[in-house]
This record gives C-alpha cells, structure tokens and sequence, in this order.
C-alpha cells in the first residue's frame, strides 16, 4: 500500500510550473498549426487540414488533462 | 474497562488510519489543525478550508499569490487552447463546404482580337464577387490571375510594361509571368485562372490556388 500524502505548496508551484512550461509548448504548437493551415487553405491545399485538426485536438486533449491533473492535486489538498 | 470508548488500532503497518507509521500511534497525530503553509491568518482566524472561494482566489502570501497566478495563467493557456482548436475546425469546415461548392462552369471572358499586347482587361470569375484580370503578354500569350492581393486582398493593378501586378495598399508585386511574389508583404502567388484559348476565343475554365 502506497503512502499518499497531499502536495505541499512548494511542491504544487514546481508542479504547476512544469505544466505551464508544457502547456505553453503545445499552444505555440497549435499557434504555428493554424497558421500553417489557415496559409494552406488560402493556397487552395486541403490536404493538411485534416491533420493538423487531429493534432490540434490532440494537443487541447493534453492540455485538458493537465488542467485535470492540477484540479485533482488541488482537491485532494483538501 | 478503561479503553471502553476509544478506537482500537491495528498494529500492523499500513493498516487503515496508520500509513506506514510505527508503534501505535494513529496518523491523524500528523494531521495539523490548520494548514501549516498558511501564513497569514484570515481575519476570523477559521482555517482555509472554512473560507469563501474569494479569499483563496486572492491569497496575501507572495508564494501563494505566484502560485495562484501560474494556476490561473495554466487555465487562461487551455482557454487558449480551445480556441486555437476551434479554428482549425472552422477551417476544416470552410474546405468542406468550399469543396461542395467548387463546380465551376467554362466561362468565355474575349476574343483574341479584342486585346492588344500589353492590354489587360477585368472580369469576374467563378462568381461576381471574385474579381480576376486578363491580360495579354505577348502574342500568343494570355495569363490571368485573381485581382486580390493575397496580403490583405486589395485589388492589384498590372503594370505591364514592367512585368508585374502591382498592389497599390501596401506596395507588394507580383510576377505578371507566374503571379508569385516578388516583393512587399504578400507570400503567397496570386491565384491563377486557367484559361482556354481556341477558335480565336478566350475561355476560363477554372482557378488554380497555390501556396507557392
């Protein structure tokens, strides 16, 4: 049986902060993907478009399981 | 009896209410009453837990504060997120309804005879609201573009005896052979009408956009 104690406050800020640092990535990530398509799609090419969707949604998913994660740490703080 | 009343432990390690403490001590010795990292008291002097959600969005601590602010500035980038999300989804839905409409039919735009060299004349193509220009190189050479600039879609005018289309708004130019950007802020060609030319007569029959 493991030992579960809650994060404690200098724990959680390194925690978010490494989240953020991530979090941040993947929306310049998606930043640069909507350009590239929008610039895509203007040019008359569609075949990006449904990809980049794909990732874009993959990196909202990620981005909602860190928020996730951060709500749980929070409640169980509690 | 003595211990009539009180909770009884299990000794043994891990066991409920214990978590790897040893002897016979409960867990809850370590559980304070009010939580340690909270610095300043609220004015009630009531732990956090007993607080309104406003007084724990609006900590006076500076470590609390900063981690609140990255808490908040996490969930602001996820918002972010969405949205960036959302657009590539309207623009996937765009390309769809782009591609159910995209039958365009042959259209005839002049006679060979009707422009001399260097002569351009303006028409619109596929639909009235697309405005394109034709112009006429050389002898037998007839080239046609879309009129938006592929900056900010202002309309472009041709210069032909320098070679190129020009967009007065910001200065940018195009090659009058290829329609690509030779200088200013456009990136992208202007879009090409493919033009057919028989029997003396000038026909478009389509539009080639293209990214580079």
């Amino acid at each position: 049986m493991s030992i579960r104690r809650p994060f404690t406050r200098g724990q959680r800020a390194t925690i978010v902060n490494g989240m953020l640092a991530f979090v941040i990535v993947l929306v310049i990530l998606q930043l640069w993907l909507l350009t590239a398509t929008m610039n895509a799609y203007l040019g008359g090419d569609d075949s990006v478009i449904v990809p980049a969707a794909a990732a874009s949604l993959a990196c909202l998913l990620l981005n909602a399981g860190l928020l996730r994660y951060l709500y749980h740490i929070e409640r169980t703080r509690q | 009896m003595a211990n009539e009343g009180h909770e009884r432990l299990d000794v043994r390690i891990d066991s409920e209410g214990r978590e790897g403490l040893t002897g016979t001590t409960p867990a809850s010795i370590y559980r304070p009453l009010r939580d340690p990292e909270q610095v300043t008291l609220p004015p009630d002097g009531r732990p956090l837990d007993a607080q309104p959600a406003w007084r724990t969005d609006f900590p006076i601590d500076w470590p609390q504060d900063q981690y609140v602010e990255r808490r908040d500035f996490m969930k602001f980038m996820v918002l972010t997120s969405l949205a960036f999300t959302v657009g590539q989804f309207w623009i996937a839905a765009k390309s769809w309804m782009r591609r159910g409409s995209s039958a365009s039919s042959e259209v005839r735009l002049a006679s060979t005879d009707d422009l001399a060299i260097g002569d351009a004349r303006t028409f619109a193509f596929p639909t009235e609201h697309d405005p394109c220009i034709l112009m006429r190189t050389a002898d037998r050479t007839f080239v046609a573009y879309s009129q938006k600039c592929t900056h900010l879609s202002c309309a472009v005018i041709p210069q032909v005896a320098d070679g190129v289309l020009r967009c007065p708004c910001h200065d940018g130019m195009f090659d009058m052979a290829t329609g690509r950007p030779l200088a200013g802020p456009p990136r992208r060609p202007l879009a090409q009408i493919v033009l057919d030319v028989r029997d003396g007569q000038i026909f478009a029959t389509g539009v080639e956009a293209r990214t580079v």
